[in-house]
């Protein structure tokens, strides 16, 4: 593979290895560093653990619908230990709810996106021959896939998995069983993971670019994953640090987390004490309310890279959408503590986050406003990643306009502790992330195999996950406003006051295993696609971005000719142009 | 297949990949050590009583860690210099000292801790030597990480000198770059928990 021709005189690379040769199973696709096998490594595995994640909460869903009852063949599997007589006990219940969160966030949906997406798609569409750091590269993948192990490892450990929630708040989690110490590790793991992967994006995203594409000529995908690649690098240290002083607590004894006479079953704890519960949090939502942009960001960039390609219009406002983004990722590091304004922290801090709160939902407004003005007078055209893509907005925006009395202080304080918490962040991870996340599946899936998946299973697919989705989340927003607490293992069965409600919790039970049903057809399309799937050429969508330069699948080193980026990433529908797109990479 | 930019810089960015990525490697370090000075200052300002670091610690030891670490900074820069004026003799005598410094240091802390335990000083006993141990023990194990990245350098891993000098010398730069961080942390470590 040469050098992208002429920005620097080449060297003569005696040293490097050549992967020319054919390189054998196990080097070509378990221990690959090509970044589209990882990418492709990365997508499976998190879409694995969606599925998983997915089923810990259908087996929670059936508790909350149907509290105490006993559920039928699966719970006599599952034995006596976790559910006797397939009634489940409050002790799993709470070990499946912290680690579906867990699971969902830094399993399946961040290796998606960010592994995922961003390992497949960045290079290609910036025109790299891979990521400036291949080996580097294939470790994150390993270390993630070590995390995920150690996660699964720990429902099998003496007192089951983690039960603290994926937040693990202390106290609770330092005097929490052994499940907890290795919820811990696997986080180191992950967040290793996450640490490789940040520094080779940002670095190939700054270095191997091709000829003439400046940051503004990025598609928007890619300055998606650039600003998220800046949080993960920096967010994540924090919950590092974290983790070692939670790890401290638990192992050597320390009193980190753990404040002076607390009383634990009625006896008082022997450790020195002296240590402050809040500080977990305030380390937590220092990388996790960040961690909410990692989740969203690169969504963000999918819907946009889809609803340009098939609006045949160059997206809306593209410069201030960057702009929005940039500022979105700095503002990003100052909200975390609108997450704790249940600790009764000052009014001047409150008002503080509130604030911030409060302006960073503007870049937010700004981008998605954006991406619906770019429908406006597009000919639309309605295949399945764009109906994914078109799903994703208005779900997103519920999403995101629910959020807004939860960054108030004042209306915070009844809501934090309900289902409308669940529903909001729902809201904008499952039929937002996630949906875009199908999308990107649709849309690149012809990049990655030369076949296009099957628009009918692929339309099923997106009309049941989108009225499944609502019929989910949307009773917990009334759930939620009826005061259901949002911690109870049996729904709020036992108070008087929500005896009005309950019936919603079956409603959205159903709705869960209804979505379940609904993604046979995509699982189906997804292996039935790749050897039966309509084939295409380089270039199925008629789309302008370098990626769709490349053969497809495109092979070992990407391009065969060196790409160079001649005008902007959306040039759609351009006036006395022959065709309705003018590709990128064409001079 | 070449990965364009690991030996010679990209004309428009000045750099090569490997600088940015220690660079950025660097920033996420500052947030890990930061988080945990943050830590020690909350737990510090909450606690109705803290001891002052040298009723407990063992001051002149940690001056003499702190005048090995600098001495080890100056050593690495020489290592590198002298790839840059070719002499590999040279460079191997100081990246050997480097490593040796840093045995140094490591032994000291060793005695160091062990005499702690001897008095039975432990994390769990207070939270001044709850955050001593962990900020004292992760720095060891970056010094630790940074010794195993010189030894291969001085090591199996010179064996690119013969091969390509020039990306040999900027990956001695690289790992002299974490090395000073290491030393930086140092710095900050020993008047925080010794002084203050």
């Amino acid at each position: 593979m040469s050098q992208p021709a002429a920005v620097a005189v080449p060297h003569a690379h005696v040293e490097h290895e050549s992967h020319d040769g054919p390189l054998g199973f196990w080097r070509t696709y378990v221990f690959s560093t090509d970044h589209k096998v990882i990418g492709i490594q990365y997508a499976i595995t998190g879409l694995l653990f969606l599925l998983f994640g997915f089923s810990l909460m259908m087996l929670m869903r059936w508790q909350l619908a149907y509290p105490g009852a006993a559920l039928p063949l699966l719970g006599g599997i599952l034995g006596e230990g976790r559910m006797p007589g397939g009634t489940m006990l409050p002790e799993f219940y709470n070990e499946l709810g912290a680690m579906h969160g867990t699971i969902m966030v830094f399993m399946g949906v961040v290796p998606l996106a960010v592994g995922g997406f961003g390992n497949f798609v960045l290079p290609l569409q910036i025109g790299a021959p891979d990521m400036a750091f291949p080996r580097l590269n294939m470790a994150s993948y390993w270390f993630f896939f070590l995390g995920g192990v150690t996660m699964l490892a720990s429902f099998f450990v003496p007192g089951g998995a983690a039960q603290s929630g994926w937040t693990s708040y202390t106290p609770l989690s330092v005097i929490a069983g052994t499940g907890q110490t290795v919820w811990l590790i696997g986080m180191v793991f992950l967040i290793t993971s996450s640490l490789l992967g940040a520094v080779n994006f940002i670095v190939t995203t700054i270095q191997l670019r091709a000829k003439g594409l400046t940051f503004m000529r990025f598609p928007f995908f890619v300055w998606a994953q650039f600003v998220t690649a800046f949080l993960l690098l920096l967010a994540f240290p924090p919950l590092e640090a974290a983790a070692t002083m939670q790890l401290m607590d638990r192992l050597a004894g320390t009193s980190f987390f753990l404040p002076s006479g607390l009383v634990v079953s009625g006896q008082v704890l022997t450790n020195a004490g002296g240590g402050n519960p809040i500080l977990w949090q305030h380390l937590f939502w220092f990388l996790a309310h960040p961690e909410v942009y990692v989740l969203i960001l690169p969504a963000m960039g999918i819907v946009a890279e889809i609803i340009a390609n098939n609006t045949r219009k160059p997206l809306w406002g593209y410069r201030s959408m960057v702009w929005s983004l940039i500022f979105l990722g700095f503002m990003s590091f100052i909200v975390w503590a609108h997450h704790m304004f249940m600790t009764g922290m000052g009014t001047a801090m409150a008002a503080f986050f509130q604030t911030t709160t409060m302006i960073i939902s503007i870049p937010s407004v700004v981008i998605l406003t954006a991406l619906v003005i770019s429908l406006w007078g597009g000919s639309i055209r309605f295949n399945t990643p764009m109906l994914f893509a078109v799903g994703f907005l208005p779900m997103f925006g519920i999403g995101g306009l629910t959020g807004l009395p939860l960054g108030l202080n004042v209306a915070d304080i009844p809501l934090h502790d309900t289902y409308y918490v669940i529903a909001h962040f729902h809201y904008v991870v499952a039929p937002g992330t996630i949906f875009a996340l199908f999308a990107g599946i649709y849309y690149w899936y012809p990049k990655a195999t030369g076949r296009k998946m099957n628009e009918t299973l692929g339309k099923i697919h997106f009309a049941g996950s989108f009225v499944c989705m609502n019929v989910i989340f949307m009773p917990m927003f009334m759930l939620g406003l009826a005061g259901v607490s949002r911690r109870l293992f049996d729904g709020g069965a036992t108070y008087a006051f929500a005896q009005p409600v309950l019936h919603l919790n079956v409603i959205s039970s159903w709705g869960a295993w209804i979505l379940a049903l609904f993604q046979i057809p995509f699982i189906f399309n997804f292996f039935w696609s790749i050897r039966k799937g309509e084939k295409t050429d380089g270039n199925p969508w008629q789309a302008t971005t370098i990626e769709w330069a490349a053969p497809s699948p495109p092979p070992h080193g990407n391009f065969l000719t060196p790409p160079e980026a001649f005008r902007g990433p959306y040039e759609y529908s351009v006036p006395g142009a022959a065709k309705d797109f003018v590709p990128q990479y064409e001079a | 297949m070449d990965i364009p930019y690991t030996v010679e810089v990209r004309r428009d960015t000045g750099l090569t990949n490997g600088k940015i990525g220690i660079w950025l490697f660097l920033a996420s370090e500052v947030m890990l050590f930061g988080a945990l000075f943050a830590s020690y200052i909350l737990i510090r300002t909450g606690a109705p009583s803290w001891p002052r670091g040298d009723t407990i610690l063992n001051v002149p030891l940690a001056t003499f860690n702190t005048i090995v670490l600098i001495t080890s900074s100056v050593t690495m820069v020489m290592a590198w210099a002298s790839l840059m004026r070719n002499r590999f003799g040279t460079f191997r005598i100081y990246m050997g000292a480097t490593i040796l410094l840093g045995c140094v240091f490591l032994v000291v802390k060793y005695f160091e801790y062990s005499h702690k335990f001897h008095d039975g000083l432990f994390p769990r006993t207070n939270n001044f030597l709850a955050i001593y141990f962990t900020l004292t023990g992760l720095h060891m194990l970056h010094v630790f990480g940074g010794m195993v990245v010189n030894a291969y350098f001085l090591g199996p891993g010179s064996k690119l000198w013969k091969t390509n000098p020039e990306w040999f010398t900027n990956r001695v730069e690289h790992s002299g770059l974490f090395w000073h961080f290491v030393d930086l942390v140092w710095i900050f470590l020993f008047p925080t928990l010794y002084l203050l």
